[in-house]
């Protein structure tokens, strides 16, 4: 399963690494949407996916699943959320005003 | 066990809660704001007071003992950094009343600033890796919010790829997290400090500290500071300022707080590696800040500079380096606000930041011309103003490591803050002293917006001739730096 994932996660580093170096704005905040699905999904692999029962304090419970990622992801996610939703309006007002979304004529060389 | 500990996050954030419902009423908005940044500073004071007496404070939040729960960590260095940078946060919000304008000031202007002050003070006072990158993204949100705020072109430009270049960080940040807990199996600082010296640094974990430092750097502008000049120069001089003295400074603390406490092992290869990319920092720097022509670029330019200064010093790691450190840091916090303060006013009354715009201004702004004057002198490190000690026992300690890069080192800084000096001067010499310009008019009204730039000024002499003063803490501040077993005792208890 450790092997699956780290594939998956793999894939979604590659493919976010490449819409990133894309021109359009919108492929680059997909890219950095992907890119933070795959940090997610390292975080909760790193601690060993199902190694037990679940994480509740109880009478012979030896073997238990690490809860911590767990809740180290939920607030990755929420931030990443709020992160990406305010970029998105960010790329749509950059787009209203300045009329273009590609990235090659953002660069601003020209001091207004 | 303290729960002041936990005020300077608290204070911020609950002001900032409460400004929103008061949007349209700014007078009370400004008032409630300074209002909570100097009880900010009171409570800085007394932490400050209670650490001297008793050592390094915790506390731990609902009780969970570390390594289990969320620690907060007061220790002198962390306290001395959040003293200053509510006294910082003082004097910009002072300046940005008179120059930020009506509609910045509807549109949470403030809300904003106070979450910023709380993104900061946390990511200082925290003893929880994972709990820091809640903090710097708690300050890099509020960031992006200011960048962008009154949306002009310039600034939504820049700020695109201001957030681009922090989520990709974050998003590194993340990842290296995951990958020191998959090791480690804990998060803790301290907890980290000793489980990371059982295992030794190599291998993975070398690769982890290296992610690390990519991440810290990229915040921080060392080396990787492509994104500083043109983020940094779109936002008004009032939020620029607050910017360029705190936020690089987070990522430096960063720096050194992961490599004093957890990765400090392997320093041959660790800060090895950190001095030669400070060092190519500051050569690059100072290039830009002498190539430039422009206003905002040059003060762009000087704070990666000094970024490179800083973590030159820290990469030394000796008693009397890390004690400049940490002298230099609250002197560069100070200066690089008053420099943008003061940078800003000259731009207002030029109505531009081209030099070749500029002249004559000795005339009418005398006293902004000797302010940027004196402020120049103070980057430079020169007696009795506050960059002189830091900078002095940085250079005595990287002297005294008896190495030949060091010495190469050390004469690249000397070189680079000649040049520094230079850069300023430049600015200087042309708006004050060059003959006036007979195309710009100079209309731009500065009246009162030099008080706060005057007071940041005072407190660069007196950080200058009180070292003597300030030493102890300093001292204090230094000692878990070079042993970090003070820091794991107090936070675990053993």
């Amino acid at each position: 399963m450790e092997v699956l994932m780290s594939v998956v996660i793999g894939l979604l580093f590659t493919i976010g690494t490449y819409l990133l170096l894309t021109r359009t704005l919108l492929r680059i905040i997909l890219g950095t949407s992907l890119l933070s699905h795959g940090a997610h999904l390292l975080l909760i692999t790193m601690a060993g996916l199902k190694t037990g029962a679940p994480p509740i304090l109880n009478e012979g419970v030896t073997e238990y699943v690490d809860p911590l990622p767990q809740a180290l992801i939920l607030t990755s996610i929420v931030i990443s959320f709020g992160v990406t939703s305010f970029f998105l309006v960010l790329a749509y007002r950059a787009y209203k005003e300045l009329g273009t979304d590609d990235m090659d004529r953002l660069r601003g060389n020209d001091h207004e | 066990m303290s729960n002041f500990i936990i005020l300077p996050i608290l204070i911020p954030i609950l002001t900032g809660i409460l400004l929103v419902f008061f949007r349209t009423k700014i007078t009370l908005q400004k008032w409630l704001s300074v209002i909570a940044l100097i009880l900010n500073t009171l409570n800085a004071g007394y932490l400050i007071y209670i650490v001297n007496q008793k050592g390094i404070q915790t506390l731990e939040i609902g009780g969970w003992k570390p390594p289990f729960g969320i620690v907060f960590v007061a220790d002198m260095f962390a306290l001395l950094l959040v003293f200053t940078t509510n006294i910082i946060a003082i004097f910009c919000l002072w300046y940005a009343f008179k120059t930020i304008g009506k509609g910045r000031e509807s549109y949470f202007f403030y809300p904003f600033f106070q979450f910023l002050i709380a993104g900061v003070s946390g990511s200082f006072l925290t003893g929880d890796i994972f709990n820091l990158f809640v903090f710097f993204e708690v300050m890099l949100i509020s960031s992006y919010v200011l960048i962008v705020l009154g949306g002009r072109k310039i600034q939504l430009r820049e700020s695109i790829k201001y957030v681009l270049v922090n989520i990709v960080s974050s998003i590194l940040f993340v990842s290296s997290v995951a990958f020191l807990y998959g090791i480690t199996g804990t998060l803790n600082i301290a907890d980290l400090s000793v489980k990371v010296t059982q295992l030794g640094l190599n291998g993975p974990l070398l690769v982890v500290a290296f992610l690390f430092l990519i991440v810290f750097s990229l915040k921080a502008a060392l080396f990787v500071y492509f994104w500083l000049p043109g983020s940094y120069s779109a936002p008004p001089a009032a939020i620029a300022a607050i910017f360029s003295a705190l936020l690089t400074k987070v990522g430096i603390y960063a720096i050194i707080r992961t490599f004093s406490i957890i990765f400090y092992q392997e320093p041959q290869i660790t800060h090895q590696f950190i001095a030669w990319i400070a060092a190519l920092t500051m050569i690059l720097g100072v290039i830009g800040a002498v190539a430039y022509n422009n206003v905002k670029q040059i003060l762009a330019y000087n704070v990666i500079t000094s970024v490179g200064f800083i973590v030159f010093g820290f990469a030394v790691f000796s008693k009397d380096a890390l004690e400049g450190v940490i002298f230099y840091l609250i002197h560069d916090m100070n200066i690089k606000a008053l420099l943008f303060l003061a940078g800003g006013a000259l731009i207002t009354i030029a109505g531009s930041s081209q030099l070749k715009d500029m002249g004559g201004f000795i005339k009418k702004h005398a006293l902004l011309g000797w302010i940027l004057f004196i402020t120049a002198l103070a980057l430079a490190g020169i007696p009795p103003l506050s960059g002189f000690i830091g900078k002095l026992l940085i250079l005595k300690g990287a002297l005294a490591a008896n190495s030949i890069t060091f010495y190469w080192f050390t004469g690249i800084a000397l070189l680079s803050s000649l040049l520094v000096l230079y850069s300023v001067t430049k600015i200087f010499m042309n708006a004050f002293w060059k003959e006036p310009n007979t195309n710009v008019e100079s209309n731009g009204n500065i009246k009162g917006i030099l008080a706060p730039c005057i007071v940041l000024l005072l407190f660069s002499v007196i950080l200058g001739v009180g070292a003597e003063w300030l030493y102890p803490f300093v001292e204090k501040a230094a000692a878990p730096l070079m042993d970090p077993s003070i820091y794991i005792d107090a936070v675990l208890k053993e």
